[in-house]
């Protein structure tokens, strides 16, 4: 027991066993151990203790690190998956200035082609003056918020789970309920203007509530571990919505494949900036969903009551809260998040119900939550750098035949680098974490 | 039988000098010196946070020191990692056991220094042999085949000497060792750390409780504030030790005028809790507390004690029995009902019940009150209202913080309870239900508490504190009450005898006190 690491405080708190095994002849190191002890006060789980690491285990900078060190790796993946690059560095030693050029400019090919899907491509600004379209400037924003609009949605779903202390890997399954009702009622219910979009979009809402409420109740009346629940779910609503396709209430009319009746006109969400541009209202109600977790979480009682049952679930009982009762009402309001963001991309982007419309986009929510660090603001910046990525990746396919998936691979890498602060402050040669983490042992120490 | 040896039999001299450690611009030891003779029993003797523990850790290699030197023997040495301390014959058992819980005793103790057969399987036998003889050597009682989590914290604590012993350490550091114990196991500590003394073996002992230092310790070292401000011979007096430690005088007793007991506050009738594995923890309880006086439960831990208070609070399901606040019947009530019908709960545990260490002071502040005016209306928190009496409390109970946005999990053990105590009895309250209020906490903030609460009974509260030091139960009850096996075994004026008092809390008096059955 003797080389564990315990804080300078003596081990002010009970973990006797966590550590142990791992740490053997570890050395450790002390102040890394006391900011562990400062964020993870009580190891009451494992769950407890990742949730802590999501919430406050890498400061922004790591972050913004992780993502540059991402970029640097995914660059080296470019250059060295393409043949002409690997062409060159087999004469490395004959001509190695072309070997690094080489590999250089294939990687800042696909990078700027990527930034000109994603932000702007010079040559629409160029061509605006010359009598080109200037939505052709905006585009890849618009692209870039299009693709972030359901990223926002899910992960403030996932995120906002995260805060209770729940894993809500359930997203696709409540991205499929909100899907199925939002686009059930844009194509086969007839309402005016405007009206018909709300109720679709509030019908959205709904069908994702009803499946994460389903979730919250089974854990509350039988402490069925919600991770398990949201799996099984998930393939449950893959092939409800595959079944549904099937039978002729759902599949359009005449249609010999899978796919249902497009969303009348009436029950799209608008266009923001012109037709010219498929960024729509989908992307303003994401802003407004964030700014609502936001205030739900500081302002009222049910965020504290959340938090509180986040943090320390025995402390929310002494106060009189219920943590079963909190469970089935976070759950609700995250599966119509995510639902939300099923609408968003039924009413917004694709128009009609595909077997595959969840798409990846209920996984992708989690690692966007834990980027996001589970805070709502976190949650939107990184939804819109995956946003961004996905949306630049096939204008980088286009222009450079690297395949899109180049994306996914810088994005894992992000999440990856991000799970991993000490990683990223060893290659960056960062001092221990947190400055402050000496302060804050120190006012532990002294107040009396 | 190469394996345990003990080449340091001739025991070591350790001292410390002018050990300075900072942290940032606070100054946690201060040119500290200490002298730990070969077979002496030092008491390190101070307030939660004066030190004691960095002072450790500095001499466990877990920090660097600033400035300053460890010697041994006379000779310097630096220590950059526990292994080396340990190395060098320091050993160290933490408050919070290093254990795992899954293992048997001997494979804990041979974790880390893992020996194998010539087949390079592990040797287990060798490690049982290990462990039996230590335990044998110094009287520890532990068998080395058990499982740690099926073991009582006592004997737990006793695997943790015998990991340190069989790493050979001459100098044992205890940081608080009867902080988890009950009286009886304590006395057991006491007698292994003077078989220990006799063996040559020196123990830092760490404490902040009076009684034990001058019961067990050779020597005194008092620290405040990272320094050194005395060494008091052990035949000192708890006043003249207890001002060193917290710098100024302190009332050991509390002051108090006799109760005036009002109506009948809290009412118990044939209370009866069920735990798990069907049995009764709480049998047959029956009791009342009246407005403005102190029943204390007096009684050994694990005794019902905690399943009363959570009954009462609705955190318990009651199996059968009645519970009234003020006529107002709370029998199976939720918590929030109770805790709205002007009940205050102090848990037993601060840190698992009372308090949530990753939430600002000023949440903290309102855990159980943010539903409520003015904190609340409809779903809206009020963060201003909670933020203006979050400041307001902290300045009226002296909690020591540099804000109320402070995270509640960097305060110290007393800072975190005055969270505790300033939330629970700042506001209306008709009863106050405390469970070991003042468990871990030093001399300066158990005054503290101790006089809130004498101040909200002299204000008609009606108080029902659960303890497990006696001192603490004679130095506030009004009435007692034993509890012994989920029972009442008894029920005596303050003025009992400790004899009297302590031989109902080990069950023997309960046949004497039928006649005290509570008046239905």
């Amino acid at each position: 027991m003797s080389e564990q690491d315990v804080g300078p405080e003596g081990g002010g708190t009970a973990r006797p066993a966590q550590s142990q095994p791992a740490e053997g002849a570890g050395e450790p190191d002390p102040a890394s151990a006391t900011a562990a002890e400062v964020l993870s006060p009580r190891g009451s789980g494992v769950g407890t203790q990742l949730l802590n690491a999501v919430l406050e285990g890498s400061s922004a900078v790591v972050t913004i690190l992780a993502i540059l060190l991402a970029i640097v790796i995914g660059g080296l993946l470019i250059a060295f998956t393409s043949p002409t690059v690997l062409h060159a560095w087999s004469h490395l030693f004959s001509s190695p200035g072309n070997a690094f050029a080489k590999a250089w400019d294939v990687a800042a090919s696909a990078y700027s082609a990527m930034f000109e899907g994603a932000i702007v491509n010079p040559h629409t600004i160029t061509a605006a003056f010359h009598g080109g379209s200037t939505a052709a400037i905006f585009n890849p924003l618009s692209e870039t918020a299009v693709n972030a609009t359901p990223l926002i949605l899910a992960g403030l779903a996932v995120a906002l789970a995260f805060r209770a202390g729940l894993f809500n890997i359930g997203a696709t399954g409540q991205f499929i309920g909100g899907a199925m009702i939002a686009g059930w009622i844009g194509y086969a219910v007839h309402l005016p203007m405007i009206i018909h979009v709300v109720v679709a979009v509030i019908g959205g809402f709904v069908g994702g509530a009803i499946v994460g409420a389903f979730v919250g109740d089974l854990k509350a009346r039988t402490g069925a571990h919600e991770v398990i629940v949201t799996i099984m779910l998930n393939y449950v609503m893959e092939f409800l919505i595959l079944f549904l396709l099937g039978l002729t209430v759902f599949r359009a009319a005449g249609s010999p494949n899978p796919i249902s009746p497009t969303v009348l006109n009436n029950a799209t969400l608008p266009h923001l900036a012109g037709v010219n541009l498929r960024i729509n209202a989908g992307f303003l109600l994401a802003l407004a969903a964030a700014a609502a977790v936001a205030w739900l979480l500081s302002r009222t009682t049910l965020g504290f009551e959340l938090r509180t049952v986040g943090a320390n679930q025995n402390a929310a009982r002494a106060a009189g809260m219920s943590p079963e009762r909190t469970w089935v009402k976070v759950m609700t309001i995250c599966g119509g998040l995510a639902g939300l963001a099923g609408a968003s991309v039924i009413l917004g982007t694709d128009f009609a119900l595909t077997p595959q419309i969840y798409g990846t986009y209920g996984i992708d929510a989690i690692t966007v939550a834990l980027l996001g660090r589970a805070k709502p603001g976190g949650v939107v910046l990184a939804a819109l750098l995956y946003g961004s990525l996905n949306a630049g990746s096939v204008t980088m396919q286009a222009q450079t035949q690297i395949p899109v998936d180049i994306a996914t691979v810088i994005q894992a890498l992000i999440v990856l680098f991000v799970a991993a602060p000490p990683f990223v402050r060893e290659v960056f040669h960062l001092r221990a974490r947190r400055a402050g983490s000496d302060g804050q042992l120190l006012a532990k120490g002294w107040s009396a | 039988m190469e394996c345990v040896t003990f080449p340091r039999e001739a025991a070591l001299q350790l001292e410390l000098r002018g050990i300075t450690k900072r942290f940032g611009s606070l100054v946690a030891n201060d040119s500290i010196d200490l002298t730990v003779e070969p077979g002496e029993i030092h008491a390190l003797l101070g307030e939660n946070g004066a030190g004691k523990s960095t002072l450790m850790n500095v001499l466990y290699g877990l920090l660097q020191p600033d400035s300053g030197q460890i010697l041994l023997d006379g000779k310097p040495v630096t220590f950059h990692s526990s292994r080396e301390a340990l190395n060098a014959g320091i050993g160290m058992v933490h408050q919070h056991f290093m254990l795992v819980p899954v293992f048997t005793v001997a494979e804990n103790v041979m974790l880390g220094v893992e020996r194998t057969t010539v087949l390079g399987l592990l040797n287990r036998r060798q490690a049982r042999k290990d462990v039996l003889e230590l335990s044998a050597r110094y009287g520890l009682a532990v068998d080395p085949d058990a499982l740690v989590d099926d073991l009582p914290v006592g004997i737990q604590q006793r695997v943790e000497i015998v990991k340190a012993l069989h790493r050979d350490a001459s100098v044992v550091i205890l940081d608080e060792p009867t902080a988890v114990l009950t009286p009886g196991e304590t006395n057991e500590l006491f007698r292994i750390m003077r078989e220990l003394k006799a063996s040559g073996k020196s123990i830092i002992f760490i404490s902040h409780k009076l009684k034990e230092v001058q019961e067990i310790a050779d020597r005194i070292t008092v620290i405040r504030r990272g320094r050194v401000v005395g060494s008091p011979p052990p035949s000192a007096t708890d006043e003249e030790l207890a001002s060193l430690m917290v710098g100024r005088a302190v009332e050991l007793k509390v002051h108090k005028d006799p109760a005036r007991p009002g109506e009948v506050t809290l009412g118990i009738k044939g209370l009866h809790v069920v735990n798990q594995v069907g049995r009764f923890v709480v049998n047959d309880v029956s009791l009342e507390v009246r407005s403005g006086e102190i029943v204390g439960i007096a009684g050994v831990q694990g005794n019902g004690q905690t399943e009363l208070c959570e009954a009462i609070m609705g955190l318990q399901h009651v199996a059968a029995g009645s519970i009234t606040v003020e006529g107002k019947d709370l029998t199976g009530a939720k918590t929030r009902t109770v805790l709205e019908s002007g009940v205050s709960y102090i848990p037993e545990d601060r840190q698992e019940d009372g308090i949530v260490e990753q939430f600002s002071l000023a949440d903290n502040l309102v855990l159980d009150l943010y539903n409520r005016p003015p904190y609340a209306s409809g779903v809206a928190l009020h963060v201003e209202a909670i933020r203006e009496s979050a400041a307001k409390h902290m300045e009226e109970y002296d909690i020591r913080a540099t804000s109320i946005d402070m995270t509640v999990g960097t305060l110290s053990g007393g800072n975190q309870q005055k969270v505790i105590v300033a939330r629970e009895l700042g506001r209306e309250v008709r009863l106050l239900v405390a469970n070991q209020p003042t468990r871990g906490l030093d001399v300066g903030s158990i005054e503290f508490v101790h006089n809130q609460i004498v101040s909200a009974r002299d204000h008609g509260t009606a108080v029902l504190i659960c303890s497990t030091e006696l001192d603490e139960i004679y130095a506030l009850a009004d009435r007692i009450v034993v509890m012994y096996e989920g029972k009442i075994a008894g029920e005596r004026p303050p003025s009992v005898s400790i004899e009297e008092l302590g031989l109902l809390m080990a069950g023997a008096g309960a046949a004497g006190t039928v006649h005290e059955a509570q008046p239905a």
